[in-house]
Parts: C-alpha cells; structure tokens; sequence
C-alpha cells in the first residue's frame, strides 16, 4: 500500500488529523473544528467568490467520503443563491445530509417550491430533482403535489425529472403509490420521447403487474422507440418482452420441428398474408410484428445495452427462424471492453446451448486469445464446446490442444474439462479424446495432469468396458504424479476396476501402504478405499496389505481417516459384532455407479431472462420480473387500440399523427411503417380521413406533414368558427390530398431527394415539442369556452410559449407566369426558428407548374436588403407538378423592412421580397397578471402608445376578441382578473423586448387599446393594424 | 438503478464516492477488494459481484476501478455502458483519465455526476449536452472565473436536450470550416507457427472531428460499400438511408465523436500485411537455448510498416536473453520474463531480425511451448480492407468546407507463434 497517506478509510485518528492539518479539511468534530470554522465563516461572508470556494471544498470532502454534516447550517443558507454554481453545489450538499438533518432541511423546501414556479425549465426541473431527492418523510404531500404538477409542465423535460420523482418518492413511501400510479398513467400517455424512457422506467419500479396500462401506449411505445434516447430504450423494450410475452401467442411450433415447408409458411405468415394450407397456420399479431420490426434497426446501435437487450427480445419473442438476425451483432459487441465481452459472452454461452446453429458459423470469433482475462477465456471455452459437432469437432479440438499449453494453467485446466465434455457429447471422438487425455499425463504440469486424471476417470466411467489399458497406463504413471486429486483420482479408478486389472491393483496397493504416513488425507481416504475394495475381490493376496493400511488409518492424525478406517474394518472384517451388514459388503462398496453428467454450467441459466443481472449471477436478483410463459389463447387484441372519446383526449388521434411522420423523418423506421401507422389510424375510427391518409403515406408524409398539421392545429381550434370557415378547411384538405396524390406519383427516387433538405429534422422536432400544448388549446377552444381561466393556467411561468393561433393565410411570393413555372408561397407558422433566436422562421413552398423538371432550386448568395437569411438546402430536383416545402430563417431586425433575396434555379433567377406584417415579428409570452402589470409600469411615457377604439359587434365577445388580436400578431394572452380587461403579451423576435398590449373596453363597442414596448415604432404600426381589425367584422 | 459510484485505484483505495439515492457505506466495497485479492491479475476481477444485499458492477479503465453498487435487478450492460460512457465523458473534459486528473477536478467531476444520473437513471450523456452544462475546464476560463467570478455551469437547459438532434447544439459557429474523417482498421488475427492464418478479421472505425458552422447535413458514400459486413452508427446516422442505398446521410455532432464502427468478418479474406519467422529452440540438458525472429512485409500494397514493436512472454524457465537486433532496441524483463522489441520500420530489402542465445535455469526441465508473439504496427494511408470514401457532400449550409479524409491500418490483437497442431495427429 504505497498510497497509505492518502488512505481515506479511517475517519479521525492521527493520521487523518495530519492530513487535516494539510487541506484544511473537518472530519470529525475534535480535529477538524478550526477547519470547520474557517469554512463556516467563508460560507457566511458576503462575498459569492468565497463563498464559492468553500462550498467547492466541501463537495471536494463529500467526494472523499468525509463527514462535513456540521457545516449544514451554514450551507443550507446558500440554497436562494443567484449564483447557478453556488446553487447546484449547494443542492449536492443537501441532497447528500437532508436525510440525516431533517429539520434543518425543511428550511431550504420553500426555495425549491418557488424555484418550481420558475420560467426557466432548467431551474423548474433541478428543483424538482433536488426536492424530490431530499429524502424527508415529512415533505411526502408536497413532493406529490410537486410531481402532479410537473407531470403536466410544458417542458418535456420537467416531465422526465417528474418521472425520475415518481420512483423516488415511491421508495420514500410506498403508501403513495396509488396516486402514483395515476401520475403514471398520465405520463405514460405522452407522446414526448424524452420522457417515455422515464416513465416506463417509474412503471416497471413501481407499478410492473399493471399491464393494462400499457394497452393503450403500446403502439406509440413501439413507433417512438427508435427515436427515444439510448437508455430509455433499454428499459422500454425490457418492458415490452414482458408485455409481449402476456399478449401474444407463441410463435414458436410445439414440436420443435421445422422443416422446410413449416419454414416457408412462417415467412409468408409474416407478410401478413395467409398461409398454405396447413393445419392450422400460424399468423403472428400485427402488433408482435410491429415490436419486432421496430426494435431490429436498433441491433445497429452503438450502445451495447441497447444491442443487447434487442437480442434478448429476438431470443424470447421472435419465430425460432428469425433469431438468427441477433447473431452478428452479438459477436460485434466481442470487440468492445472486457466488461462487455463478459457479459455477451455469458448470454452467447447460455443461447449456444440451445441454438447452436446460429452460432456455428461465428465459431471463429470464439477463438481464445492469449491476451484475454482469465474469466473471458473460460466462456469462449464454454461456447466453444456447446457449439462443437460432428461436422466441426476436429477444429475445436485442434484448437484445444493449443489451450492446453497455455501459461494460466487455471485456464489450461478448463480446457482439459471442455475436452471431456466434448468426448462425452459426441461419441465419435471419445476414443481420440480419450488417447489425447491420456498423452497430457505425461505432460510436464501437473495441473493438466491432475486435470486429466480427473476428466480421464469420468470418462472412464461413462464407459468402463474396454478401458483396462488405460488404467493400466495410469498405474504406471501413479508413482510421477504429485497431484493429490490425481492420485486419489487414480486410485478410485484401481479400486472400481480392480477386477480388470487383478495384476496390476495388488501391487499399487503395496506402494500405497509403504507411502501411507507421507499422503494427502483424500489419498489416504482412497487408499483405503482401494484395500478394502481389493480385500473383497482378492483376499488371498491382499488380506496382510489391508490389515496393515487399516491399522495405520486407525492412529491417523486425522479424525475422518481414523472414522473411516474403523467403519471400512467392521463392513469386511467379518467377526463377531459386525453382524448383518458385512454380508452385504460386496454390494455397499461395488456396487455400480452411475457415471457423472458433463454438462455445461450454463444448461439451466435459460430459466432467467436474457440479459438481465439475474442470468448473470445466476440466481434471481432482487426485484427481478420474471418472463411469464406464452398464454395459450390470445388475448383481446383490441385493447390497444387508441379510441377518441373523453374530451381530454381530444388530442390524441392528431398526435398519433405526427409519430409517424417523425420517426420517418429520422430514417430509422422500417418502410413497413405504414402498417402500424395506418393501424392505428383505422384505429382512430372518428378521426378523419387525412389522418390516415398522412399516416400511412408514410414516404412522401414527412413534407406534407408540416402543411397538415399547421392545418390541422388550426382546424381543431377553428372549430367552433362559423360554416364558412370549414368550407374552406374543406377545401384545403382537398388540396392536401391531391398534392400527396402527386407526390405519391413521383418516382421513388425523387423522394429521397426530397429527404435531402436537413433543415425537417430539427423543424418537425421543435413543431414536436411545442405541440404538446397546443392540443390544449384546441381543447379550451372546442370545449366551448367554458374554461378559458384553466386553459390560461396552463400558461403559467412560461416565457415562450406556443402561437395561440397559427394563421392559414399564405402569401404569394413568385407567380407561376414571372417564375417561368416556378411558384412560391410564404407562409408564416409562428414558430421560434431554429436557425437562430434572432430569426422568424418563414414556410415557403415552391410548385413547379411546368412542364420539366426544374433543378437546383436555392436561395441566391446575395441580398440586397442586409438581412440575415438563412437559406434552406438546395433543391435538387423538383418535378413538373410537384411541391415541396422548405423552411428558412429571416432576421427582419424588428423592422417591416422587406427582406429582399433571389430565388434561383439551375437557368434562372428571380428576386422576390418577403415584407412581413408587423404582427409575424413577435413571440408569444405568457406571463402572471402581476409581471404584467410590473412590467407595464416600467415601460411608461414614451414607451406607451394607445388610442380609443371603436369596434365591430361581432368582436365584442371576449372569444372573438382575443381570435381577432391572436390572429393580427402572434402574441400570448395573459390572464386577468377583471372582466372588461384583455391583455396579451409577446416578445421581439430580434431583439427580445417586450410588447404588452392590453384592451380595455369601456362599453360594449368601443374601448382603449393600450401597448406598452420600447420598440416604439413598432408599437404604434401595431396599434394601426389591431384598431383596424377590431373595427372590422 | 445506480445507487452509488465508487473509484478505486489499483491499490485499492477508494478515492471517490458519490450517491444517487441513500448513502451506502463504503464497507459494501470491501467484496471488491476481496474479489480484486483473489484475481492474479487486474483484469480478472469478475465484473459483476454478488454481495448480500448489493450487487457490485465494476469496470476497469486506465488502471481505475469504477464500481457501481446496484440494489435490485437491472441488466448488467446497461450499467457497464454508462460507466464507460463516464469514463469517456472524464477524458473529454480532462485529456485524461487519471486518479490525479480526477482529484484536480473533483468539483467538476462531481457536477458531471450528477448530470449525468438522477435517481440512478441516466439523465444526459450526449457529451454536447453536458458541455453546455457545465464547461469543460480551461487555465483561460479558470482565469477569467476567478476575475469575474463567472461560473461553469451554464443556466439554460442545453438546446439539444429538446431536440431531435440532441447530439448538436444550435448556434455553432467557426471561422475555419472543416471536416475530417479518420477510417482506421485494426487487424485481429491469430496465425499459426507454419504462418497460415487461423482467424483474422477487421475492425474498423470512422473517427470523425466535424467542425461546422450552423446546421450541416452531410452524406458520405463508399467506393466499395458492400464491404461493410456489420455496422454500428452514432445515433445521427440515418439508418434508413443506409439500408436503402448504403450511403451515411447525418446531421454530425460538433467535436470529435465516432461516426461508424464496422467490422469486416474473417469470411472474407483478410489481408495480412507482416509475416513473422521465428525458430527458438531449446536443447534437453543444456542450460542454453537459440531464439530467432525475422520479420518482414506481406500483401502492403507498397505502404511502409511503421511503429512495428514485437512482445513475447518467454517461457518462466528462461533466465535471461542475449540478443542482437539488426534494428531497433530490445528489452527482456527476467521477472516478468517479457520479451519485447521496439523495430521502428520495416526496411524490405533489410528484413529486421533479432537472433541470439536464451540461458535458461539450471536443472529446469526443457520448456515445451512455442510462446506467443505479439506483434503491433501500423500502416499509414491504407484500409487493409480496402474501404475508399468515394465523396463527401455537405447540404443545408452554404459555405464551403475543408473536408480530409485520412486511412490506417493498425495491428489489434495480433498474435502469432502458438503451433497448432495438425488435425491428422488428433486422429491418430
């Protein structure tokens, strides 16, 4: 132990203090007070950059394992810090002691539950982690309110850390767990794949046997999973195996039999088509289908977890004939840490036993090397001899006879074992192996010579008949051999086979007597074995020779020898005492034996599931699920199937939706995709006819994806707008379907250039984000007003939120007749850009209504205006009739300054202005009515401009109010207390000043419109256009 | 899941400590170092441990033990992957992952940690992510820190974490945009005495360093594509585009990160680039014996074999050895007794040979083995597969870029010497 100064076990004592003395560090309360003190003193300066510091040195004692409990009063001060540092430090404190100061902690609960209150998602999510992490039984209430609430947040990352609270509030107290469960249920509805992982991770700690919940999910478990981070895949499809293994039916056939034809008859039975006419075919649920298609890319990952629990899958759920995918990748994950080979190595070694044949033509990869650690050796010496055959036997013992001279003679040892095993298997080469065994007795190393005795003798027994010349040969090398296992070995084999080796048994009994003193007991247990045995079968020449060895074994040293000796003299010493037991002598000592098994450590390792910490240690780990067996009639498979029908659901069949497009936009979903989509569009019986129609287009659906949903948001929360406005949702749907027609019509190559444009992934992702709270304001729309005050609490403590209402309206760019063919819309979805904080983000969508194929089509280098404009990738190609919507970025720097660019094509170009109305030029933000006011007053004077109004009738209404303001600027509404008074906030995109706006109606048709900013050029176009609008109806 | 994380260096002392959920006592390490007394060598302590109420999962990285203490079931390489994805994550903030490295930075180290994992789950891994977290530290940031008492930690929630491209960060911006790609290969093989080969495969890896302003999307295609036996992708890599028309279509992550792993099966047939003759021979009786060793170039394509080092374990009778190299430095270790020689290049028309006499113990028994030899090279500007990049092609920005691409062949786990014996005499 050369880092013995350095040794942080004992806490306290001299050398501790010395070490004290030297980082200035408190242990315990006697050594370290000064230290203590000086760090309590730093925490209490008013300086941060001390303060700082001396929390920097307790985590550093922390991470050392020291005691720093004392300092908590002085920390637990810190937890309202600004300083973000400070503050994560503080909670590693606290999170580490609170256990153990409960009281003290409870000081520190009402920053976190403002903290949860806070705009900043970052700030809301840590702390719910830390409040939840602080394990204080008296804070249970709170925690749970804390979780329900996060589990509704906006953030989908609040909903994760809501998951992660929900195990650990659950193992605080498991009384909760039913309001737990609730919580559960909820999250597990969430389309977000952040949080999905998570959530089945809160299921399988606190709810496993609730499998009913997951019915409903198990689709959108299964589409979302490629697309789910690393980890939380691992723990879904552990979940699903389960799930699965309840639900479905066995693929595989009861007799185990596969010939040709039943082979053949599977694989149709995957195309979902019937069989031929068999008995009864097979045909797998669509949903098993679905699982397995959708977790095969995922044998590609990099993660080796999640490669491995893919396989686990494929080994207990798919048809025996598809299993053999699992295979390559398998034995890719050999090439990673030892850690991992150990772990692979074990599962390959437990799946070997069964399935050989998947393994057999990887049997290389298996090959020891003589760098690998002892442990690894060991499996692939174990796969090895599973894997070996008739047809392959002769390689693998080849190979063997290489082990066998290896240097870690541990490992040498092993493979003289596998040797046996592999005689014992295939009977064709027991006599080589036998001869190859008994050429190592005269090996040098006495380990594989012990070893080979041992093997030897349990072959021997396995077939004892015609192997006199062994033993003999054996009986010869008896007086090198030093081994005591080997010896004692030997000698059992004399004793059991005495009678074919009458010559040779005597007289290794004479040596053995004359050595008797100097052996290892179990020799001498042998030894007297053998006499007796011998005495039995040869008195006359051994009678002397036993007598004096059982004389020696009765002043032995040892208790057992001496025990055994007096037990061997009264069965075969006939005399007076030893009464009925000594005619049966003959038959206790010779009686036949059976021969022991060789079989593989791991023969019955396959009653765990694969991969799991249970198979690897074999035996069932705490908490271990086990695999339930395939129930015999399928269960109502409709159960999953997603319905509309509570108002709260709403929503659902229109996300359903973008799922599909989404993981398609990753091309990471098979192109079978389109089946489950489209199953459960059909599943979603009420929904329209464009839900499935988008789902199941799944290729072309991506492009066509942005434009229907932004349609479809605004259908659902038009819906309660007059019959007008639904012709012309109408027609629009019309549109939709006839471009997809067109698009389906382009030839499949065409598609892939139409993937190109990277600019989808991050778009489609933030739309995907934001979604989940805009289905809550269809919900308040469509619930006909009833709860505008909750939707509005929805809102709370965000910054920027989601439009409240996406116009429809497009405007022309470039006509068709001056774009020689090429049209252009611009079109804004009032979504934050993604190309920068700075930018609107702008839809354009170019159609070619020309006759050829226009190609190349970009934005020209060049502007003329000065505007920052990130262009979307060049189209490649665009054929007649076709349209393709591309998103760019447009830093209109807070001015309604047209941006000016170039559109070109291979041969033309054609300069275009986007001029964008004031309104497009903020972000809404949702704020409490009190920062509302707060803010107002600060932006007095010149900063406020308003003007009185006059307004149509049909405006009058507060719904109609707030669609008419909505609609003219993205902006959000905030909530009020007063019944005449409509506020609504939003931000600058460029610069990121507040605009406020508020109405205040005096009568029922005329008010005071009020905006408060200090772009004050700004404010008052705005003001122009929103008094214009409110007069109109 | 993870409930604790111990660090334990190779003497066994516990160096750090850090809980997820309840404190538990460090004493649960004490089946560890038990474990780590009774393996012979480091690598052979068993990674996973039953303990009566816990159960230990270690990996061993840069001669640190990383032990995690499990309570209740959860698969095994799920928690061995995160560790390594820890020890990754430390030599990306650190250089390096030492004990040392570790200790200097023990406030980071620990802000990581807790990132990382809530509840013993994994939170954020994605090495973008985490750096918008928490900066990895610099002599200039501490500097500028300490002046303006700025922080590390960043205060917004890292735009990757929301996005469907979590392994990039928005905003990136460079004056020199350039993208390089490394294909390395490395050789596993193990060929007999007589020089044929018994299995030889190829791993190979696309290492790239992507430094791109704004939102690229590159694709990459091959040559010769359907090389490629079995693959594994960074997640950014579209699978679909892939299966379809074997072309690597990806939104890469800022930095350094490992575009592609694939592996070229011994089915095909491996080149092997060095042949190796050796000859040692020891006489019954004397106390003397002759070693021989000749390398030389094989199927090269006319590339130079560079950085060429042999090692050997010499069997334990072997005292010393007396050696002379036509090229380069030996060293013999007589209580290790491992032989190795540092050959530098391989000259083909001077074959570097090492040959001289080995005393061996008196009285010792003729030792039987052929050893193994070990043999490391590299070969610079060749895939030994034959794996060429046909084109890199950047869409969605407008700039153009630098883009290189760089090939090497290296030897992995190549071993050469053991004879095998010949099928016939098993036979017989």
């Amino acid at each position: 132990m050369s880092a013995n100064s350095l040794s942080y076990n004992e806490q306290g004592g001299a050398e501790s203090a010395v070490e004290v003395g030297l980082e200035s560090t408190p242990t315990s309360s006697g050594a370290g007070a000064g230290a203590g003190a000086d760090l309590r003193e730093m925490l209490e300066s008013t300086k941060e950059s001390l303060k700082l510091e001396a929390m920097k040195r307790i985590v550093g004692l922390i991470a050392r394992g020291k005691n720093a409990s004392e300092l908590f009063p002085a920390v637990v001060k810190n937890v309202a810090s600004k300083n973000i540092e400070l503050k994560k430090l503080v909670y590693v404190y606290l999170v580490r002691y609170a256990e153990e100061q409960q009281d003290l902690a409870l000081l520190s609960i009402s920053t976190f539950q403002r903290a949860l209150k806070d705009p900043n998602q970052l700030i809301r999510a840590s702390a719910l982690r830390v409040l939840s992490s602080i394990r204080v039984p008296i804070i249970v209430p709170i925690m749970m309110l804390a979780i329900k609430e996060a589990a509704t947040d906006l953030s989908p990352y609040v909903r994760k850390t809501a998951a992660h609270a929900i195990q650990k509030l659950y193992s605080l107290d498991a009384d909760q767990k039913e309001q737990l469960i609730e919580v559960i249920e909820k999250l597990l509805k969430d389309k977000s794949t952040l949080v999905a992982g998570s959530v089945v991770m809160a299921f399988e700690e606190v709810c496993p046997d609730r499998i009913d919940l997951i019915h409903k999910n198990y689709r959108k478990l299964c589409n979302l999973l490629v697309d789910v981070e690393e980890w939380g895949q691992v723990v879904i499809i552990s979940m699903l195996t389960r799930y699965a293994r309840t639900q479905f039916i066995s693929p595989w056939k009861e007799d185990g039999i596969f010939d040709e034809n039943s082979e053949q008859a599977f694989y149709e039975s995957d195309e979902e088509k019937l069989g031929t006419p068999q008995s009864k075919p097979y045909i797998m649920d669509p949903d098993h289908r679905l699982l397995l298609r959708n977790t095969k890319p995922l044998l590609q990952s990099r993660n080796t977890a999640v490669v491995m629990s893919v396989a686990q899958l494929y080994w207990h759920l798919a048809p025996k004939q598809e299993v053999g995918v699992i295979t390559k990748s398998l034995v890719r994950l050999l090439r990673s840490h030892r850690e991992v080979q150990y772990i692979v190595l074990q599962n390959i070694a437990t799946m070997s036993i069964q399935q050989k044949g998947i393994f057999e033509p990887f049997m290389k990869s298996f090959y020891v090397r003589s760098t690998d650690p002892t442990h690894i050796k060991t499996l692939k010496l174990e796969i090895l001899t599973n894997l070996a055959n008739e047809a392959n036997i002769s390689t693998i013992l080849r190979e063997f006879q290489t082990y066998v001279k290896s240097q870690d003679k541990a490992f040498a040892a092993a493979t003289i074992q596998a040797i046996g095993r592999c005689a014992t298997n295939i009977t064709d080469v027991t006599d080589t192996c036998l001869n190859g065994l008994v050429l190592l007795l005269s090996n040098r190393d006495e380990t594989v010579v012990a070893e080979s005795v041992v093997v030897i003798k349990k072959l021997l027994q396995t077939q004892p008949t015609q192997h006199s010349e062994i033993i003999k040969h054996m009986a010869k090398l008896f007086d090198n051999i030093t081994v005591p296992m080997a010896r004692a070995s030997i000698l059992w084999l004399i004793g059991e086979y005495c009678e074919r080796v009458p010559k040779i048994a005597p007289d290794v009994l004479r040596k053995m007597a004359k050595t008797f003193t100097v052996e290892e007991d179990i020799v001498k247990l042998q030894t007297v074995n053998l006499a007796a045995k011998l005495y039995l079968t040869n008195s006359k020449q051994t009678k002397l020779l036993t007598q004096y060895i059982l004389n020696l074994g009765k002043y032995d040293q040892s208790y057992d020898i001496r025990d055994r000796t007096r037990f061997i003299r009264q069965l075969i010493v006939p005399n007076e005492k030893s009464g009925a037991l000594s005619k049966y002598a003959r038959r206790i000592l010779l009686a036949s034996k059976p021969a022991p098994m060789l079989e593989s450590t791991f023969k019955d390792r396959d009653r765990f599931q694969l991969g799991t910490l249970s198979h690897t240690i074999n035996s069932k780990a705490t908490g271990y699920l086990e695999l339930s067996d395939w129930p015999t009639a399928a269960p109502d498979s409709s159960v999953r199937n997603v319905e509309v029908m509570e108002p709260v659901k709403e929503w659902v069949p229109s996300m359903g939706k973008t799922k599909p497009l989404k993981s398609d936009d990753k091309f990471y979903s098979d192109s079978g995709e389109e089946e489950g989509a489209g199953e459960e569009g059909t599943g979603s019986s009420s929904e329209d006819s464009s839900s499935s129609s988008s789902s199941s287009s799944s290729n072309e659906g991506k492009l066509y994806g942005l434009n229907s949903k932004h349609s479809e948001e605004t259908d659902s929360s038009q819906s309660d707008k007059s019959s007008g406005h639904s012709d012309k949702k109408k027609a629009d749907k019309k549109k939709r379907l006839q471009l997809k027609k067109k698009a389906k019509k382009a030839a499949p190559k065409e598609r892939y250039q139409m993937h190109r444009p990277p600019t989808h992934h991050p778009l489609t992702q933030e739309l995907w984000n934001l979604r989940t709270f805009t289905p809550k304001m269809a919900y308040t729309h469509t619930g006909k007003k009833k709860n505008r005050k909750q939707m509005v609490a929805l809102f709370l403590c965000v910054q920027v939120s989601s439009p409240v209402f996406v116009p429809m309206s497009s405007h022309e760019l470039l006509h068709r007749m001056t774009g020689k063919g090429l049209a252009a819309q611009y079109h804004f979805p009032r979504q934050p850009c993604i190309y920068g904080n700075k930018m609107v983000s702008v839809q354009l969508t170019l159609t070619n209504s020309s006759d050829h194929t226009l190609e190349d089509i970009s934005i020209g280098e060049k502007t003329s205006s000065g505007q920052n404009i990130h262009r979307f990738s060049s189209i490649e190609r665009l054929e007649p009739g076709a349209s393709v919507t591309v998103s760019m970025g447009i830093d209109f720097n807070d001015s309604t300054q047209a941006a000016n660019f170039q559109l070109c094509t291979k041969e033309d170009q054609f300069s275009v202005s986007i001029q964008p109305v004031v309104g497009e030029l903020f972000l809404p933000v949702t704020m409490t009515e009190q920062d509302f006011r707060k803010e107002q007053g600060k932006l007095q004077g010149m900063n406020e401009t308003s003007a009185t109004i006059t307004m149509a009738p049909e405006n009058t209404s507060n719904q109609a109010l707030s669609k008419k303001m909505v609609s003219v600027a993205n902006m959000g509404v905030v909530p009020t207390g007063e019944d005449s008074l409509y506020r609504f906030a939003a931000k600058s995109v460029s610069s990121g000043d507040l605009v406020l706006v508020s109405v205040d109606l005096t009568d029922s048709s005329s008010g005071r419109l009020t905006i408060n900013t200090e772009k004050t050029v700004i404010g008052s176009m705005l003001l122009r256009d929103l008094k214009t609008a409110l007069a109109q109806p | 899941m993870i409930h604790s994380l111990f660090l334990v260096n190779s003497s066994g002392d516990i160096f750090l400590e850090k809980h997820w959920k309840s404190v538990v006592s460090r004493s649960v390490c004490d089946y560890f170092f038990e474990a780590q007394e009774r393996a012979s060598e480091p690598e052979n302590v068993p990674p996973v441990i039953p303990t009566p109420h816990h159960y230990l999962i270690s990996v061993l990285r840069h001669r640190i033990y990383f032990v995690a203490v499990i309570q209740s079931e959860v698969p095994p390489l799920f928690v061995i992957e995160f560790l390594h994805r820890v020890v990754d994550t430390f030599q990306d903030y650190f250089g390096l992952c030492t004990e040392a490295a570790i200790k200097d930075n023990v406030v980071v180290v620990y802000e990581l940690l807790e990132e990382m994992l809530d509840n013993g789950f994994p939170l954020a891994t994605e090495s973008n992510i985490l750096k918008e977290l928490i900066k990895p530290p610099t002599i200039l940031r501490t500097v500028v820190n300490t002046i303006t008492g700025s922080t590390n930690v960043g205060e917004q929630l890292p735009t990757g974490q929301l996005s469907v491209v979590p392994w990039r960060r928005t905003g990136v911006k460079y004056t020199n945009n350039e993208a390089y790609f490394d294909v390395v290969e490395e050789i596993d093989a193990i060929i007999d005495k007589s020089g044929s080969t018994i299995t030889a495969e190829i791993q190979g890896v696309i290492d790239a360093c992507v430094k791109l302003t704004g939102m690229p999307d590159l694709t990459l295609s091959f040559m010769n594509p359907r090389l490629l036996d079995d693959v594994s992708f960074h997640p950014c890599v579209r699978f679909k585009r892939w299966e379809a028309e074997r072309i690597l279509s990806f939104i890469p992550p800022d930095g350094n990160f490992r575009l592609l792993s694939y592996h070229v099966s011994s089915q095909n047939l491996v080149a092997i680039p060095v042949y190796v003759k050796h000859n040692i021979t020891f006489r019954e009786g004397s106390s003397q014996g002759r070693f021989e060793l000749t390398l030389g170039p094989k199927q090269t394509m006319g590339k130079a074999v560079e950085s060429v080092l042999v090692s050997s374990q010499l069997p334990r009778g072997v005292l010393n050895a007396n050696l002379n190299a036509s090229q380069g430095t030996y060293t013999f270790d007589p209580v290790t007794k491992l032989l190795t020689w540092d050959v530098g290049k391989i000259n083909p028309q001077k074959l570097p040979s090492l040959k001289g006499s080995m005393s061996l113990q008196a009285g010792a028994s003729k030792p039987d083995e052929n050893p193994t030899i070990i043999i490391q090279f590299k070969i610079q500007q060749m895939a030994i597969s034959g794996l060429k990049v046909n084109r890199l092609d950047m869409y969605g920005e407008k700039y153009k870029p630098f883009k290189g691409i760089k090939y090497m062949t290296k030897a992995g786990k190549f071993q050469t010497g053991m004879q095998r014996p010949h099928v016939s005499c098993v036979k017989a």
